[in-house]
């Protein structure tokens, strides 16, 4: 039962991560990832999957797919319903899945989060509906499809494990929040094992309107450099598999790292922009921190949320220094949006699989394109390939409306 | 095990923009008049069930956040703000408040006039209307407005989901991270999403709308309600179907007793609520089904069902209700909520 609850642990449980899979413009799954952001290789290129000739900017980290998806429990009429952005949830999550090594089994939570779902397919009922509509082919299904729950439920049946599927939407915070989430369940005995993570493709309403709003990058994405003018999109999938300790030590799993603290606090300021002084991103730094039972002394390394736009990475700034005090000014900070650019939903759940990579390889991502230190960020900003010892990693996820969410890992050894 | 008690209730509906028409509307039992909303391209109109204007305008839309918001933005205000009056009234502003909003279809409004826009000239689409059409901005407004809101989420879903949302709720309480959590589910309507439900269910009448509870764990607070149990959540997969997920759920809720309500989802559609009528066909005790009258308002729709549970536990009318949320597609989901004071702490 949902409630009355079990009797909670007397202690919460830890809770490491044994299977990671990643999506993204720089390749698909965890090797071709790690390789990109240990070099800082970008991946934006002109946008083909919408017309965009008519847009102040032209360019987004799309991902390639592959010309067939791998087989799974689906029937191929199901595959071939896949959206593009169920294409990269289904990738990111068999890797994730398989990399854990784990048996088909029930009632295991799949917590997602998305800002749009598939935003495509409902672009796609629009048009009809709108410039042919007495033409109803395909119409019922891009309603149901194009609903994140019904997208959920198609990854959990491919890949044979069942259990609740929750979606969350904290907009650009949503993959963080979906981890965090699960990381409370597993934390409360509510669960043993859970699949969690983020997606997101890119969709021309989202595009556009980051355009219109003249927070896409007219240059170069360069999060934190005094230079900088605004984000670039990109699109993408990452998913974890999260268990207890003591369910991953008894059936003798590799384990990636460890997932030690989680904070959320939401930012009234603003539906768009962040409060400058970054309270919000300080709370949600420290409550995470508490919960993790470390101080900044103890991070190694901050993956920030960094989008690249002016408001969001001064405040942040200040939210940094404010958070770690004298330690900011030897804390590295990168932030791998400027690869990968910013995949809404899935960026925290991306960013979680970065700092997975750090910890289990001991590098920091750099930023290429940096070029000139904002003075109002006195920390310093990895902008070379870095090899470094690095035990906990912190990682920040702000989004639209205010939920910020930091998740707080730490290397298994 | 702590006691989760109901303080709060607010609703907005086609009956109109509180509990009290709300209820009024379902003690009627007829289903709600039909309206029609134009399909572009088509003769027939599609059917609906529409939120009338609000008469005179809630004050709170002269609030900074509220000002160029959508509908949807408006039904969840207005009934947050009913929730929590009873918070207000105990006149304790320092009460840590969690805003939990859940949504099926979202921002539809905004979603179609910028999308529109967008094809029509993306240089010129309005960048106010952008920030709008994302499933998390009536949370951050909502919370916004009512203040010292530590923690917001927001929840998709089909409309089982709002008791996910409960759930939540009641974590947070627990953790004694937020001292009061307000739930919410809200839609609003729009021809292209009255056009898609129709794909899927010919006989359906779309609505919108929004419903509230607010839960504390303080007995001071209560209307006299108190949540008895939430069920697991009961998710439709290839070896479990619809029918047996609804089953599921029903099995985990008693038995039927002469004063004990049971508050359904079952709506104009039969084969749509085949599942949830084979599931409770042996239900013997009262019934209300709030779609039948108001229309499919999806989650605001969920939300309803809990609502209409609680209010009428809280008025006296029952001894205790069990509430059915067996969502569309995802999964199902029971509740049980009961007069406080009739389960032991």
């Amino acid at each position: 039962m949902l409630f009355p609850l079990p009797v909670f642990p007397a202690a919460p449980r830890r809770v490491v991560i044994t299977g990671a899979g990643i999506v993204t413009a720089l390749g698909l799954g965890w090797k071709r990832n790690a390789e990109g952001f240990r070099t800082g290789r970008t991946a934006f290129r002109p946008v083909t999957q919408f017309e965009v000739s008519r847009q102040r900017v032209r360019v987004a980290a799309e991902v390639d797919l592959p010309p067939a998806l791998p087989a799974t429990r689906l029937t191929p009429r199901q595959t071939g319903r896949l959206d593009r952005a169920s294409a990269m949830l289904l990738l990111a999550t068999q890797e994730a899945w398989q990399q854990s090594g784990c048996e088909p089994a029930e009632n295991i939570p799949l917590v997602l989060g998305t800002t749009a779902g598939g935003m495509a397919l409902g672009e796609a009922y629009f048009k009809q509906a709108v410039q042919t509509p007495h033409r109803q082919r395909q119409q019922p299904s891009r309603a149901l499809y194009y609903q994140a729950q019904v997208q959920g439920r198609l990854i959990a049946e491919a890949l044979g494990f069942s259990g609740p599927v929750t979606v969350l939407s904290d907009a650009c915070a949503s993959g963080a929040s979906a981890i965090g989430h699960a990381w409370e369940l597993l934390q409360a005995g509510r669960a043993e094992v859970a699949v969690a993570g983020g997606y997101d493709a890119l969709s021309q309403l989202v595009f556009a309107g980051f355009d219109v709003l003249q927070a896409l990058s007219p240059t170069v994405c360069r999060p934190f450099d005094a230079r900088r003018d605004g984000l670039s999109l990109g699109e993408g999938a990452a998913m974890i598999k999260l268990e207890t300790l003591d369910h991953a030590r008894q059936r003798g799993a590799v384990i990636l790292g460890e997932l030690i603290g989680y904070g959320a606090t939401i930012d009234l300021h603003h539906l768009t922009q962040p409060q400058p002084q970054g309270n919000a991103a300080v709370a949600s730094m420290t409550l995470a921190c508490e919960s993790a039972r470390v101080t900044p002394a103890d991070v190694d390394y901050v993956n920030a949320h960094g989008t690249g736009t002016p408001l969001n990475d001064s405040a942040e700034a200040l939210a940094i220094q404010r958070w770690a005090g004298e330690r900011a000014a030897t804390l590295p900070v990168s932030s791998t949006k400027a690869g990968v650019g910013h995949l809404l939903g899935g960026s925290g759940a991306v960013e979680a699989v970065v700092c997975l990579m750090t910890l289990r390889e001991q590098w920091l991502p750099p930023e290429l394109a940096f070029e000139t230190p904002d003075p109002a960020c006195n920390f310093p900003i990895v902008r070379e390939p870095t090899q470094a010892k690095v035990e906990v990693a912190l990682s920040n996820s702000f989004g639209f409306g205010g939920v910020n969410a930091t998740l707080i890992f730490r290397r298994w050894a | 095990m702590s006691r989760v008690f109901v303080c709060g209730l607010g609703a907005v509906s086609p009956a109109g923009w509180t509990v009290s028409a709300f209820r009024d509307a379902l003690a009627r039992g007829e289903p709600l008049p039909v309206q029609y909303l134009a399909r572009p391209g088509w003769e027939k109109p599609l059917r609906a069930r529409l939120v009338p204007e609000s008469s005179p305008r809630p004050a709170f839309l002269t609030h900074p956040r509220l000002r160029r918001t959508s509908p949807i933005t408006h039904y969840a205000a207005a009934a947050a703000l009913e929730a929590v009056a009873q918070l207000k009234r105990n006149n304790d502003p320092c009460r840590r408040l969690g805003v939990i909003v859940c949504l099926q279809s979202g921002c539809v409004q905004y979603s179609y006039r910028f999308f529109d826009e967008v094809l029509k000239n993306p240089t010129t689409a309005s960048p106010m209307l952008f920030p709008e059409t994302v499933f998390a901005a009536p949370t951050s407004h909502v919370a916004a407005l009512l203040g010292n809101t530590p923690l917001a989420h927001t929840f998709t879903g089909d409309p089982a989901s709002f008791l996910q949302g409960v759930a939540l709720g009641v974590q947070w309480l627990e953790q004694n991270r937020v001292e009061a959590c307000v739930v919410i589910g809200a839609e609003e309507t729009h021809w292209l999403l009255a056009d898609a439900l129709w794909h899927l269910e010919h006989s359906a009448v779309i609505s919108g709308g929004a419903g509230a509870l607010c839960l504390s764990l303080d007995p001071a607070l209560s209307l006299g309600v108190e949540l008895a149990a939430l069920t697991d959540v009961h998710p439709y997969i290839a070896r479990r179907s619809r029918h047996q997920a609804a089953q599921d759920m029903r099995d985990q809720l008693p038995a039927a007793a002469s004063d004990e309500l049971l508050c359904d989802g079952r709506s104009e559609s039969p084969r749509t609520n085949a599942p949830e009528q084979a599931a409770w066909d042996d239900w013997t005790g009262a019934r209300l089904s709030p779609k039948r009258i108001l229309g499919e308002g999806l989650m605001a729709a969920g939300a309803w069902q809990c609502v209409a549970a609680a209010d009428a536990v809280a008025g006296g009318r029952f001894l205790a209700a069990n509430i059915s949320l067996v969502g569309v597609n995802q999964h199902a989901i029971g509740a049980r909520l009961v007069r406080t004071g009739s389960i032991s702490p």
